[in-house]
């Protein structure tokens, strides 16, 4: 049987972002050298959305870019149905810069393995943060994230899902039996 | 979708999903071209050959470098080269050739459905056609239709002209299967000799006057005259084929305000197209050259792997 839980709705949600804005800029002693780069396909938006609390608490813009990981997975040959590619969009070089990277939940550590590996490719950043919306455990590299809206402990036979406006209409974070 | 195909024969029996879904995936592959570090992992450890038994630059460089960025390793064998000219037959180069484990075989050759039997004859590999004859090149329509697209943001109901020697023309024939399918209505000029019989059975119409064709046209793509197989004489001279074929600037005023001119290269400067054209504003000829490394990334990608 499916069972669903929302265990995070959408004022939980902009609760989250605007600390982790907070956080990224204290812990980084404001916006200088930073730019904000989100994971196709969740991780976009909320960069987006972390990138505009972040310019309006600083009154300066952040640059914000796009990666898709897919090229730098490490079962992108293996598996069976071939993910579908999505467009990268970093017009800028990383040299130097502090880069914060947005993914909507982290599980594995794989994506963001790849997801680094990737970076790499756009310059040398002085240092790469990470910020995700849920921390569900079950890690298989060693990768923690810097900034976490919420931990959610979960069973491998559950999903996660962040659902957001731009895509789903709603937000929310719901929980499910698979 | 999912790309399902073991080889890319021809374009003749593809669907307009599969179309979309090549074109989507070249068009994300593009940037990797523009970054400082051109070269992303995906393919490691793939093993890429490309087998030529006709003269190529481009189509050959661009496979090339299209397996290097993505990491495979790329292999080429030119037959002018190789133990072809010692009397090796195709089919036990292809055999040979499967006895050291390559993923990928590129091949061009000057008869018609040589590729097709490598397709057959090689279970583990996949083959993509760089050109058979005078029957298909489908990469090269492939890279033509994503151009178009990233300049028209579609090809559905496009007007596309094509004009010149379409009898010897692999890049006609894969044009006419693809533009077709993705909805494109195709329009034929030429001399008479160099048109097919029945060819307006492939759902395309055909011209005798090069004004009459390109006055409608949202896209114009001239043809090379194929000088080297030219022996039987098929018009009197090159003089009199631009006369009544160059693309000049006196006929590009009859045209759309923004046509597109395209064509596959090499070009005859003077031939088929004017100098004033060829490097005009309403040419986007290297652009196809630029495309064409993505579009054949894409291709290696869905190919790769993930069977």
């Amino acid at each position: 049987m499916k069972k669903k839980k929302v265990v995070m709705d959408a004022e939980g949600i902009e609760r989250s972002l605007t600390r982790i804005a907070y956080e990224i800029l204290e812990e980084n002693k404001g916006i200088r050298d930073l730019v904000v780069i989100g994971i196709r396909e969740g991780g976009v938006f909320l960069a987006q959305r972390i990138g505009k609390k972040i310019s309006n608490i600083e009154k300066t813009d952040v640059p914000l870019g796009i990666l898709d990981i897919t090229l730098y997975r490490d079962d992108v040959l293996t598996t069976a149905k071939k993910p579908k590619l999505g467009k990268t969009d970093i017009p800028f070089s990383l040299d130097n810069k502090k880069v914060i990277l947005v993914d909507d939940v982290i599980f594995t550590g794989r994506t963001i393995r790849a997801a680094m590996d990737a970076l790499m490719d756009f310059g040398r950043p002085n240092l790469i943060q990470l910020a995700v919306l849920i921390d569900r455990g079950h890690r298989e590299l060693p990768i923690r994230p810097n900034f976490v809206g919420n931990s959610l402990p979960s069973s491998l036979w559950e999903e996660v899902s962040v659902n957001l406006a731009e895509i789903e209409g709603i937000n929310e974070v719901v929980i499910e039996n698979i | 979708m999912k790309f399902e195909r073991k080889d890319i024969l021809g374009l003749k029996d593809y669907s307009r999903d599969e179309i979309n879904l090549i074109l989507d995936t070249a068009e994300s592959l593009k940037e990797i071209s523009t970054r400082k570090i051109k070269k992303v992992p995906t393919l490691r450890g793939k093993t890429v050959i490309s087998l030529f038994y006709e003269p190529s630059t481009r189509t050959r460089t661009s496979f090339e470098i299209a397996a290097k960025r993505l990491s495979a390793d790329a292999v080429n064998i030119t037959a002018s080269a190789s133990s072809v000219v010692k009397g090796e037959t195709l089919i036990d180069t292809a055999r040979n050739l499967e006895s050291m484990n390559p993923d990928i075989i590129i091949m061009r050759h000057s008869a018609a459905g040589a590729p097709h039997i490598l397709a057959r004859l090689l279970k583990h590999q996949s083959i993509i056609n760089a050109g058979d004859g005078a029957h298909e090149h489908p990469t090269q329509s492939l890279l033509d239709m994503m151009t178009i697209r990233e300049k028209r943001g579609k090809l559905d109901g496009l007007n596309v002209a094509l004009i010149g020697d379409i009898a010897h023309s692999r890049v006609a024939r894969s044009n006419i299967y693809g533009l077709t399918t993705m909805g494109a209505r195709v329009a034929l000029c030429g001399p008479a000799m160099m048109m097919p019989r029945e060819i307006d059975k492939m759902g395309v119409s055909v011209h005798n006057r090069m004004e009459e064709t390109i006055q409608n046209a949202d896209i114009i793509m001239m043809l090379r005259i194929q000088l080297e197989r030219q022996k039987n004489n098929m018009f009197p001279s090159v003089r009199e084929y631009a006369k009544l074929y160059c693309l000049t600037p006196d006929r590009i005023k009859m045209a759309k305000k923004n046509v597109l001119v395209m064509h596959p290269g090499p070009i005859n400067r003077g031939v088929e197209i004017d100098p004033q054209i060829a490097d005009g504003h309403y040419s986007v000829i290297l652009e196809q050259v630029t495309n064409g490394v993505a579009l054949r990334m894409a291709l290696l990608y869905l190919l790769a792997g993930g069977k």
